[in-house]
């Protein structure tokens, strides 16, 4: 099966504290550290899974600058045979809509069964695998926690739903499923892996390469902008004990007993 | 002519989720003079109290009944709302997982512009919609602008609109099944096979009355010991945040949120949980709740009655052994 799993470079969540820049215009990106989208971790662990139980390959692609040459190294290092970056003045200031076009276009480029994307990135849209799917004119389900490959034309697949329940679904290839947390136990990757690929070449595609009009991705396609960034203000919020260890806990025991929060 | 909104309404075995009294809320705040269509598919004889019920808060409701919509498939379902749905206009989805499903691919069959997961409305200037979002888990907002001249498909998210209670629409259902589905509905590329239900886990959470809940701020498997010692001193239960399950370090059974369980506690402890919406939705009943947190900032003091800044790896030990001590 030929796999390609769409992956984007974000401010790593367990590592910083994002806040935002003086004059509201971004988050503030000096001492940022980042990773590969959590969500599309576990969608390339399900990849090289998939792979090595039926054969085939896994490419993994991103759009982004050069940096996110490094997040692609990162998941060939955890098995993925291939990285592509699509990078290319145009594609700046995309919405999801210009991702997802510019997606498809890398897609046209090659013959893939299946594609993953993750359930959703840093800005919580969760809209480029749907988007995709549907430019590709294949078949899409969303949140996606198992897949069972039936044989090289359909696959059996999870997804979760309310209450931790599942909705089982066949579903025809080609597809694109997002993939949820939880679907896998992603492999650990260490320097030495990564040291191993790094010597690998990452092809990089622009607009001409991949046959895309600037005009119709970037800034100048996009319907969705993103006008500035503020902290919301939100009713009282809370009380926040302030003290010695000792008097706060000695407050907060106090609560907890006037509460019912102590039996 | 004023503008059409639609909601693409949720039901579950007959009952019509509470986000579809949500939506006409935030239809009307997107715009006060727009005429509000509630959409409604499924099958069979409860699909007719579906509407009748959604009728009593929307005017105006469309029914698309066909037994292939029994199990309702977004890619089954994207074409037949496509055929109906006229250019131009607004469709609204409450963001969760069927919308999910459903939305990105139905903004790209209408040709319409997409945003997702909006959590408020602020205006629309010159065929441009201002609204919010978040970004970053919570952690930050941001003002965005929505082209929406050639029709929009909007996410909303579920609770950041009031429910509209009122119930004295009186609407009238009009049935578009024979419009929306010309002949028959084929299978499609993706079939529904069953729902498996949910584990049932050693402990229900959806009973207890105090919870002790353990976030990624628990940084570590062998640290989640320290918050079953304070669980236990406080004579309550633990439950936790998705990654706590998805790193296998409790089961499902005990996830709180929108994908997890639905809990309503007289006291909820969040430890380390930054405050997602998709948490926070699995808490209902409003709870006296505690959150310790060592980012002063992280959205969960928002919503907490009492915050405590600190590393939860050395606050919390030291609050179980004053509990246990007063307990003597
Ligand atoms: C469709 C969908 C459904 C979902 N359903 C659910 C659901 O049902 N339930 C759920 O919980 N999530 C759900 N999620 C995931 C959700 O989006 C978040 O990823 C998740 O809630 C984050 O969990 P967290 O707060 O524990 O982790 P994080 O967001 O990483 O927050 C960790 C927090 O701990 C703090 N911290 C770190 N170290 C310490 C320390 N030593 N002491 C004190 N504080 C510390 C940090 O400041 C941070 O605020 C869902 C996501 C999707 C896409
Ligand atoms: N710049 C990007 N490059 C490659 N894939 C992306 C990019 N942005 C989003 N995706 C994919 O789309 C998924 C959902 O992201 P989003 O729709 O932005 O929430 C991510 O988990 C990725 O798999």
């Amino acid at each position: 099966m030929e796999i390609l799993v769409c992956i984007k470079r974000v401010p790593d969540p367990a590592e910083n504290e994002i806040e935002i820049n003086r004059d509201g215009t971004d988050i503030e990106r000096d001492d940022l550290v980042y990773s590969v989208n959590e969500w599309d971790n576990y969608a390339v662990e399900e990849a090289i899974q998939i792979r090595d139980k039926v054969g085939g390959s896994v490419t993994v692609v991103s759009v982004g600058d050069e940096e996110a040459e490094e997040v692609l190294r990162r998941e060939m290092a955890m098995g993925a045979d291939k990285g592509i970056l699509l990078s290319d003045d145009a594609f700046e200031g995309s919405d999801g809509k210009g991702i997802a076009k510019i997606l498809k276009a890398e897609v046209d480029k090659g013959k893939y069964d299946l594609i993953l994307t993750g359930a959703q990135a840093d800005d919580g849209a969760g809209q480029v695998g749907g988007m995709l799917a549907a430019m590709l004119d294949w078949a899409y389900a969303s949140l996606v926690n198992i897949i069972e490959v039936i044989d090289d034309r359909k696959i059996k697949v999870g997804r979760e739903i309310a209450g931790g329940n599942q909705e089982m679904n066949e579903i025809d290839l080609p597809c694109v499923l997002s993939i949820q947390t939880g679907i896998n136990e992603p492999r650990y990757v260490g320097i030495r892996g990564i040291r191993k690929v790094a010597s690998m070449e990452i092809p990089v595609h622009g607009a001409g390469d991949i046959d895309i009009d600037p005009a119709s991705v970037g800034e100048s396609g996009a319907r969705m902008k993103r006008l500035d960034y503020f902290v919301p203000e939100l009713g009282d919020g809370a009380e926040i004990l302030e003290g010695s260890t000792d008097e706060i806990i000695d407050k907060l025991v106090e609560l907890l007993k006037a509460k019912g929060g102590i039996k | 002519m004023a503008r059409q909104i639609f909601v693409y309404v949720i039901h579950k075995d007959g009952v019509v989720d509470d986000t579809a009294f949500e939506m006409i809320s935030a239809a009307r705040k997107l715009d006060p003079g727009a005429g509000v269509t509630a959409v409604v598919a499924g099958a069979g004889e409860r699909l007719d109290a579906v509407c009748n019920d959604v009728a009593s808060t929307y005017t105006e409701v469309w029914k698309i009944d066909h037994d292939a919509l029994e199990h309702i498939n977004a890619e089954v379902l994207r074409e037949p709302l496509v055929r109906i749905l006229p250019t131009g206009g607004i469709v609204l989805v409450p963001h969760e997982h069927f919308g999910m499903d459903l939305a990105p691919g139905l903004s790209i069959k209408l040709d319409a512009a997409y945003l997702p997961d909006a959590v408020d409305f602020d205006g629309i200037e010159d065929g441009n919609l201002k609204a919010v979002r978040e970004e970053h888990s919570g952690q930050v907002s941001t003002h965005v602008s929505c082209d929406i001249t050639a029709g929009a498909v909007i996410t909303v998210r579920p609770g950041s609109f009031k429910a509209d209670e009122s119930k004295n629409a009186k609407g009238t259902v009009i049935d578009k099944s024979a419009e929306a589905i010309e002949g028959d509905l084929p299978a499609g590329n993706r079939r529904f096979i069953e729902i498996v239900e949910a584990e049932v886990g050693d402990v229900d959470i959806t009973k207890s009355d105090i919870l002790v809940s353990v976030g990624r701020g628990i940084e570590d498997e062998e640290n989640m010991e320290i918050i079953f010692d304070l669980a236990e001193a406080m004579g309550g239960d633990v439950s936790c945040s998705r990654p706590i399950v998805d790193a296998k370090w409790l089961e499902k059974s005990r996830q709180v949120g929108t994908s997890g369980q639905t809990v309503k506690p007289k006291v909820y402890l969040a430890l380390g949980i930054s405050g997602t919406f998709q948490h926070l939705g699995g808490i209902k009943g409003a709870p006296f709740m505690i959150a310790v947190n060592k980012n002063p900032k992280a959205p969960i003091f928002q919503m907490a009655d009492v915050g405590v800044v600190d590393d939860i790896l050395d606050f919390i030990p030291e609050l179980t052994e004053k509990i246990n001590e007063i307990k003597g």
